[in-house]
């Protein structure tokens, strides 16, 4: 969008290599050039080394000892952690959870939004306002929309209850919400659902807005209707956002917390619990240091298998111009 | 108008109405819950208020605990901003314009850093903060904060840069400036609209940030906004009028702050993620 310019990722010019560097250029010259062009560098390197490299080697270190978070682990334990892990039925069930959360979110929020960004691309009056209503509450932090539903779906005369108590189907819903285990995960994707599917409908008006004119026109002609255009010919040149909208769907699924912590804290009886969610209570609450760093490298692994796999298999054909331009294009 | 037109022009609205009513019909309970007392928002939790309780929203606006919450938050996200951005723009600088050796290996672990979500180093990172003697001091989350805006600001940045021809540095250079003289003087000043895309989605990210706060600054003078918020509904998690009145005056500053940064938060958003 604001960026239309700058989406471009093909070899550039400032890709030549600095006119000093002859093939004659001494080992020492040679250096100086290197050092002028990496001092530029070396704050970012220090801030990305200490703050998020080092915590995950640290994760990693300690996760092989019993540690109760003080002093220096000193009780190697060797894969205890994870063993403990691999049979830990709330671990076990935060997987489980973690993945019917991706799976309600890709079928239900992530169409739903797609649905929207068509709806919304269309010419209409007030498109703006609508737009910018749809994606407020993706401003608000997760703590915001987390007391604000949990206010709203309170057991007895909360809002939810109010409003659905007289209807047939929902009726049932009244009084459970967050407080039923059946439901409590249900509700949690609504929330979720109120709180991201704004910003994925963005990031798909962006996507359209991509899409020439012409290649639809010129299938209206050939006697498409609006649903197979929408079919043949949006959704296929539309693939590389959705992708995009699904890996930080998953991403963001993974390390899922505030939300959780704020309306459930993962209840009731781990219920909405996530994989943060366990880690917090074990390190923070139990102090058992070493377990819960177990915790975090899994998630980290998780994340990173899932990244690499993705990214060879659904991204990698993107990632030359059509993902990139998808944003950029008006 | 044809009338098959305006029939599909009044169902497209329709639609969008019955969307829209479900995002907004939350905001405005909370809006009105917050104008009633804790009983009538049981007994009567539609309907407007029968007594308007302005004074919720007195007694929250008339707290040191929430002004200071908004102080910390400010200062954090500002901090937060300065830093990712300095950092990154002359890293980016570098990324995009020179070629030395091992420049892909190095970006390539920056981009990596995208892939994986804050929540994994939060732990770790707590306990090195504690080395650090960072707890309970605002700098303990300034720092991680910025470190993990820095991929993403370096690729938005860096994308930025590339497309500023080569023969304005080669002018400058010739006229006399040096590489950070070009880098200050011309390129930066050049790169404003970019900045500003960035500098808005570091600013959203650090506002709304509450894994990290919640661990580190655990004394109560540190609270941002939303650690504060949940300290607060623990504090009266009975009188739920009174803390809808505290997120609804917590909600303000975001959504002025969208108003006025709609389309730089849109324009980083969608870059972001299409880049992602």
């Amino acid at each position: 969008m604001t960026l239309s310019a700058t989406t471009d990722d093909r070899p550039r010019h400032a890709a030549r290599a600095p006119r000093e560097r002859g093939p004659k250029a001494s080992a020492g010259t040679r250096l100086r050039g290197w050092l002028a062009s990496t001092w530029f560098l070396v704050p970012a390197l220090l801030l990305f080394l200490c703050f998020v490299l080092t915590p995950i080697l640290v994760a990693f270190f300690t996760s092989f000892f019993k540690w109760g978070g003080f002093g220096f682990p000193d009780d190697f334990v060797g894969l205890d952690n994870f063993r403990g892990l691999a049979g830990d039925e709330v671990f076990r069930g935060d997987l489980w959870r973690g993945f019917l959360l991706v799976v309600l979110t890709l079928v239900l929020q992530l169409p739903l939004a797609l649905a929207t960004a068509v709806l919304l691309n269309q010419r209409m009056r007030g498109r703006a306002v609508y737009r910018a209503i749809f994606f407020a509450p993706f401003i608000l932090s997760e703590v915001i929309a987390g007391v604000l539903f949990g206010i709203i779906f309170l057991p007895g005369n909360g809002l939810a209850d109010t409003l659905v108590e007289d209807l047939p189907l929902l009726g049932g819903l009244a009084g459970k919400w967050f407080s039923d285990p059946d439901t409590a995960l249900p509700t949690l994707i609504a929330v979720m659902t109120w709180k991201y599917f704004g910003f994925h409908m963005m990031i798909y008006l962006a996507g359209l807005q991509g899409i020439p004119k012409e290649v639809l026109e010129a299938a209206s002609i050939d006697g498409a209707g609006a649903w197979r255009r929408f079919r043949s010919v949006t959704l296929p040149l539309l693939a590389p956002t959705l992708r995009i909208s699904v890996f930080l769907s998953v991403i963001g699924t993974i390390q899922l917390f505030d939300l959780v912590w704020v309306t459930t804290t993962g209840g009731p009886t781990h219920a909405t619990e996530t994989m943060a969610v366990t880690m917090y209570e074990f390190g923070f609450k139990r102090y058992q240091m070493g377990y819960a760093s177990a915790i975090s490298v899994a998630m980290f692994v998780i994340s990173m298998v899932f990244s690499l796999l993705y990214q060879r298999y659904a991204l990698s054909r993107d990632l030359q111009g059509a993902v990139t331009s998808a944003g950029g294009r008006r | 108008m044809t009338r098959q037109a305006i029939a599909r022009s009044i169902s497209r609205h329709t639609l969008v109405w019955v969307l829209g009513s479900f995002i907004v019909v939350p905001l405005l309970y909370a809006v009105l819950a917050g104008l009633k007392t804790t009983g009538a928002l049981t007994t009567n939790p539609i309907g407007l208020p029968d007594e308007w309780m302005f004074s919720n929203y007195g007694t929250v606006l008339s707290s040191g605990a929430f002004w200071q919450q908004v102080g910390n938050s400010v200062m954090i996200a500002v901090l937060t901003t300065a830093i990712t951005v300095a950092v990154s723009a002359l890293a980016a600088f570098a990324f995009a314009r020179y070629a030395f050796r091992g420049r892909e290996v190095f970006f390539t672990a920056f981009a990596a850093g995208l892939m994986f979500p804050p929540a994994v180093a939060v732990l770790p990172l707590f306990v090195l903060l504690r080395q650090f003697g960072l707890l309970n001091n605002p700098l303990g989350v300034i720092l991680p904060q910025a470190a993990f805006a820095l991929p993403i600001t370096i690729i938005i940045l860096r994308s930025f840069f590339r497309t500023i021809p080569a023969e304005l540095e080669e002018a400058a250079i010739m006229d006399g400036c040096t590489r950070f003289g070009f880098f200050w003087r011309i390129l930066l000043p050049m790169a404003r609209p970019a900045i500003g895309t960035v500098s808005v989605l570091a600013i959203v990210t650090s506002w709304n940030n509450f894994f990290l706060p919640l661990l580190v600054l655990a004394d109560e003078k540190w609270h941002t906004i939303p650690v504060g918020i949940q300290q607060f509904q623990g504090q009266y998690s009975t009188d739920y009028a009174m803390v809808m009145a505290y997120i609804v005056l917590a909600m303000i500053p975001a959504l002025l702050f969208y108003a006025v940064a709609e389309r730089q938060l849109i324009g980083g958003l969608t870059a972001g993620a299409t880049k992602g």
